[in-house]
């Protein structure tokens, strides 16, 4: 058995050198049961048999060989070499029915063929950060295997740019057994989508869930371009506390013919009514206190609802990180102090309790 | 236009008309319970306490209601010093018991804070000494007044007296046992409220205390969190279910064929080789048949241990579901669990003095509260069934002497009243001439039928005057859900939500459609089906078994501690309670559709 494809689903340990730091993380979390949008990961393993069985291994260490540090054009002539090498060699086929077969297996879970996303999941020492690689080296809107086999061998080309090799020089890290991941991953066709804090930010009070959600993909929610429906959960309890229906005028669709996101109006009958179910709203709120706990820190996720997933399975989780403005500005419950008024009995028994408890 | 000429109120006592046939209704009640006789009842702002009288006093039955509220106010007022509350002025009007809470005037709130947290302070330090004296003293009070006995006088006073110059006829004995009675059933109901008030308070305390430190945190998360998940509250249920397990382990489902036929049942259970289940099931019988269906303040409230068909009934549904495979006994150890759960996670929310304040709160809560919800089994069912018994007793020795038909019709008379018909009685028999009773009364109880099934009629109207802006008092609050939103949605009448939907207290969580049954009487227990949602005006502890078979409950009355409340959290049943007008808005076999987390109820189609 070989590791050259790793579903993120598949349970498979978040190894870094295997699957780089994307994929790794894209593995963990499904793990965790905050389901990522389905996808799989080409291995390390894949580019090293890449490499390995055509030949480009001995021409990359000997293109390498040639370069000047100190050489900026001679760096990037090498870089310019090697990567349209990378780019031009054709896939062994062993290789390439693997990568297929992982494509075709992804796309069987869909209605219809959807758009990827291909991506870079490099192993931190590598390159100089990961976020860096990360983010050059995303390719949206994909669709058709063609197309994923060509970007994922633009991926790999992206561990020999001029900045890569500059960095790995300078801070002695070998060119040897250098190696890269690249993730696969289904484009989110939300049909509603939106932000969840695990704190309210109107107090701090962390025993609340905030959820703001809106119709379509969720870059409206983030950006303030609409009034998204806001809901209030207790957090312990899951229930609603208070909810406000916001009027969502537009929302972002994906354009199969531009293979990008289109604004449209909502009509009247959408905008008036909360855009997720009860079922959805526990989902989301379950997902969110999920995330809570597993990073340990009150979170701000973002999440979607994919239209091409069955119900139950659709939630997917897009981004987790810290709640930074209250959880770090006023540590704690910011309303639980010491409580001074009376409450429903009229008056404090607080000193009563304490003397009685001897706390 | 100004403020006051757009404020809604309610009708004012002598503006409501008196149903036909009901005139001359007042002169049912005593006289310091009628508004006319006293000052206040047009002014005050009155709600009715449906929840513990949903239907018209007979005159005797108001023994219940005068017990009950004046003991509750003698703790608050004279025993523990509540700071800001004193007790509930109560009132009856056309049948019906009405309630104004007596707030401490606010300049003496203070000055009773020390008093309060010493007399309080001393319950709480000794809580589990003080409750088991609490135990012994209910005990005793039930067990003297099993021993009370009445019976006809003899013809002649036995020779042994004439010997020993007791020279007494036994009359006296006859009048003091039921002075005795009434002193008995007086003095538990004292006991009732000796721990009642404080383990509100300790509830409300921790309440109020959750609401500040979670803004918004719902009711249910409070009261899961201080709720006793093992309670001698469904102790009695319980020892049903326990008795269909050992039905089914001996083989002995045939023997419940009829169970309305209590002693064929039980033959049959005999003659099947049951010996050793009729022995458990005597063992459950005391104290746990000492359960009523009803809630122990009307005189037609049916016992168990009297009406065995219900309990034998109920063991027969069990078996049925026990031989479909089902599991009847409740998740105990999955609802300690979901318990410590919501304690941890709110626990962890809160951090330095707040969680010690959480933990000091909830553990005085959690140690006060399961008193509220086991009190009821010793005075509601136990004594007010031995109570309830003797005065059926009492009422045969005058049946026996002609002075009326029934013995329920003794409860035509008030409890003053019964007092002169045995003194009637006795001169009669002594005097050796004809008591007057027999003439008087059998006629004088058909006139006050007659009002009172005119009474009956009607429901009451929820409250009376005008409601003061905001409700506060919390006792009303906690234990009658009278709240600022409840009175506004009475105001605003049958008119509904705007989709017509029926709003009330969201009791026990989740969501559930069904179709509906509506129960009014526990008589109709029996109709209810499996799978279907019970619509009551309200549901007694004692229906227990019925929470096994049902998917929700919706009532008219009551609030998050209500009985249907605390029950269906308890099965994981959704409950909205207190709506007001669910039984008089829906009807058996409509399909409803259940919202116990939001408290809304949708009348899905007929």
């Amino acid at each position: 058995m070989n590791d050259s494809i790793v579903f993120f689903d598949s349970g498979h340990a978040p190894t870094l050198e295997l699957l780089g730091g994307k994929c790794s993380s894209l593995v963990s979390m499904t793990t965790a049961g905050m389901p990522v949008p389905p996808g799989f990961a080409v291995t390390t393993v894949a580019f090293d048999r890449f490499v390995d069985g055509s030949g480009l291994r001995e021409e990359i260490r000997t293109a390498l060989a040639e370069i000047d540090p100190d050489d900026v054009e001679c760096v990037d002539r090498v870089s310019a070499r090697i990567r349209a090498a990378i780019e031009a060699r054709e896939v062994p086929d062993d290789m390439h029915g693997l990568l297929k077969e992982a494509y075709d297996t992804l796309m069987a879970r869909f209605p219809a063929e959807v758009p990827v996303a291909v991506r870079s999941s490099a192993t931190a020492e590598d390159l100089p950060d990961a976020s860096f690689a990360g983010q050059q080296d995303t390719y949206l809107w994909l669709t058709g295997y063609p197309a994923v086999r060509e970007h994922v061998r633009r991926c790999w080309a992206s561990l020999y740019t001029s900045r890569a090799i500059t960095y790995r020089l300078r801070n002695n890290i070998p060119e040897e057994d250098l190696s890269m991941s690249v993730a696969v991953q289904k484009m989110v066709d939300a049909r509603a989508s939106g932000v969840a804090m695990t704190l309210d930010p109107a107090n701090g009070d962390r025993s609340k869930i905030v959820i703001d959600a809106s119709w379509g993909v969720g870059e409206m929610v983030v950006s303030g371009q609409v009034t998204p429906d806001n809901i209030l959960l207790d957090k312990v309890m899951l229930t609603v506390v208070a909810e406000h229906v916001g009027d969502k005028h537009a929302e972002l669709v994906p354009d199969a013919s531009t293979g990008s996101l289109v604004e449209r109006e909502v009509e009247p009958g959408r905008r008036a009514v909360r855009c997720l179910t009860d079922d959805e709203l526990l989902a989301v709120a379950t997902l969110a206190k999920r995330a809570e706990k597993h990073y340990g820190c009150p979170q701000d996720i973002e999440w979607a609802l994919d239209t091409d997933l069955p119900a139950g399975e659709n939630l997917l989780l897009l981004q987790s990180r810290p709640e930074t403005v209250h959880s770090v500005a006023r540590p704690a419950q910011a309303a639980a102090a010491t409580p001074k008024s009376p409450g429903p009995t009229g008056f404090s028994m607080t000193g009563l309790t304490f003397s009685l408890t001897g706390r | 236009m100004t403020i006051e000429q757009t404020m809604k109120s309610f009708p004012k006592p002598s503006q409501i008309e008196v149903p036909a046939g009901a005139e001359g209704w007042e002169k049912l009640y005593p006289y310091n319970l009628v508004f006319e006789n006293a000052p206040g009842g047009d002014e005050k702002f009155w709600f009715c306490d449906s929840q513990h009288w949903p239907t018209v006093f007979k005159p005797f039955e108001t023994i219940g209601g005068e017990f009950a509220v004046k003991c509750l106010g003698q703790y608050n007022t004279r025993h523990l010093l509540i700071p800001p509350a004193n007790g509930i002025e109560f009132k009856i009007h056309l049948g019906y018991l009405y309630m104004s809470p007596v707030p401490v005037p606010e300049g003496e709130i203070a000055a009773r804070v020390p008093e309060f947290e010493r007399r309080a302070g001393h319950y709480f330090q000794n809580w589990d000494s003080l409750l088991e004296a609490w135990h012994s003293k209910v005990r005793a009070t039930i067990d003297e007044m099993e021993e009370i006995r009445f019976s006809a006088l003899p013809d002649a006073v036995p020779f042994d007296d004439i010997v020993s110059g007791k020279a007494m006829d036994g009359s006296q004995v006859l009048m003091e046992n039921y002075d005795r009675l009434i002193a008995l059933l007086y003095r538990n109901w004292q006991y009732h409220f000796e721990f009642l008030n404080l383990g509100y308070l300790a509830y409300l305390d921790f309440f109020g205390f959750c609401k500040e430190v979670f803004p918004g945190i719902p009711d249910q998360a409070i009261a899961k969190m201080v709720q006793g998940v093992d309670m001698e509250l469904f102790r009695p249920d319980d020892e049903l279910k326990q008795l269909a397990l050992k039905a089914v382990e001996m083989n002995l489902q045939a023997a419940f064929d009829d169970p309305d036929d209590v002693e064929g049942t039980l033959r049959a259970v005999r003659d099947a080789g049951g010996e050793v289940w009729l022995a458990a099931y005597e063992a459950a019988q005391d104290p746990w048949f000492n359960f009523t269906v009803g809630n122990g303040f009307y005189g037609h409230d049916k016992y168990w241990k009297e009406h065995q068909e219900i309990p034998l009934g109920y063991i027969k549904d069990y078996i049925r579901r026990v031989d479909e495979g089902r599991q009847i006994m409740r998740p105990v150890d999955e609802l300690i669990a979901e318990k410590e759960r919501i304690v941890g996670e709110y626990r962890e929310l809160l951090q330095g003095e707040a969680r010690e304040q959480f933990d000091a709160k909830r553990s005085l809560a959690a140690t006060a509260y399961p008193y509220v919800e086991n009190h009821n089994f010793y005075i509601e069912h136990w004594t007010m069934g031995v109570f309830w018994r003797k005065v059926r007793e009492l009422a045969r020795v005058f049946t026996d002497a002609g002075f009326w038909a029934d013995s329920a019709d003794m409860l035509y008379l008030n409890r003053n009243e019964v007092r002169d018909a045995l003194f009637d009685l006795v001169t009669g028999w002594a005097v050796g001439a004809e008591p007057t009773g027999p003439h008087y009364w059998p006629a004088e109880i058909e006139r006050r039928r007659g009002i009172i099934d005119a009474l009956s009629t009607r429901r009451p109207q929820p409250a009376l005057n005008t409601p003061p802006a905001q409700i506060t008092e919390p006792f009303t609050m906690m234990l009658y859900g009278i709240t600022t939103d409840q009175v506004q949605q009475w105001l605003a009448g049958d008119e509904g939500g705007e989709d017509g939907a029926i709003t009330g207290m969201a009791a026990s969580p989740g969501v559930v459609e069904g179709v509906a049954r509506l129960v009014t009487s526990a008589d109709q227990l029996g109709e209810i089906q499996e799978g279907e949602i019970l619509v009551a005006t309200i549901t007694a502890p004692s229906w227990g078994p019925i929470f096994g078979k049902i998917k929700a409950t919706v009532t008219d009355i009551g609030g998050m501690m209500s009985h249907a409340a605390i029950v269906c959290r308890e099965y994981g049943l959704p409950a909205v309670t207190g709506t007001g007008s669910a039984s008089t808005t829906i009807r058996t076999g409509q399909r409803i559709r259940v919202d116990g987390t939001t408290g809304r109820v949708e009348i899905l189609e007929d």
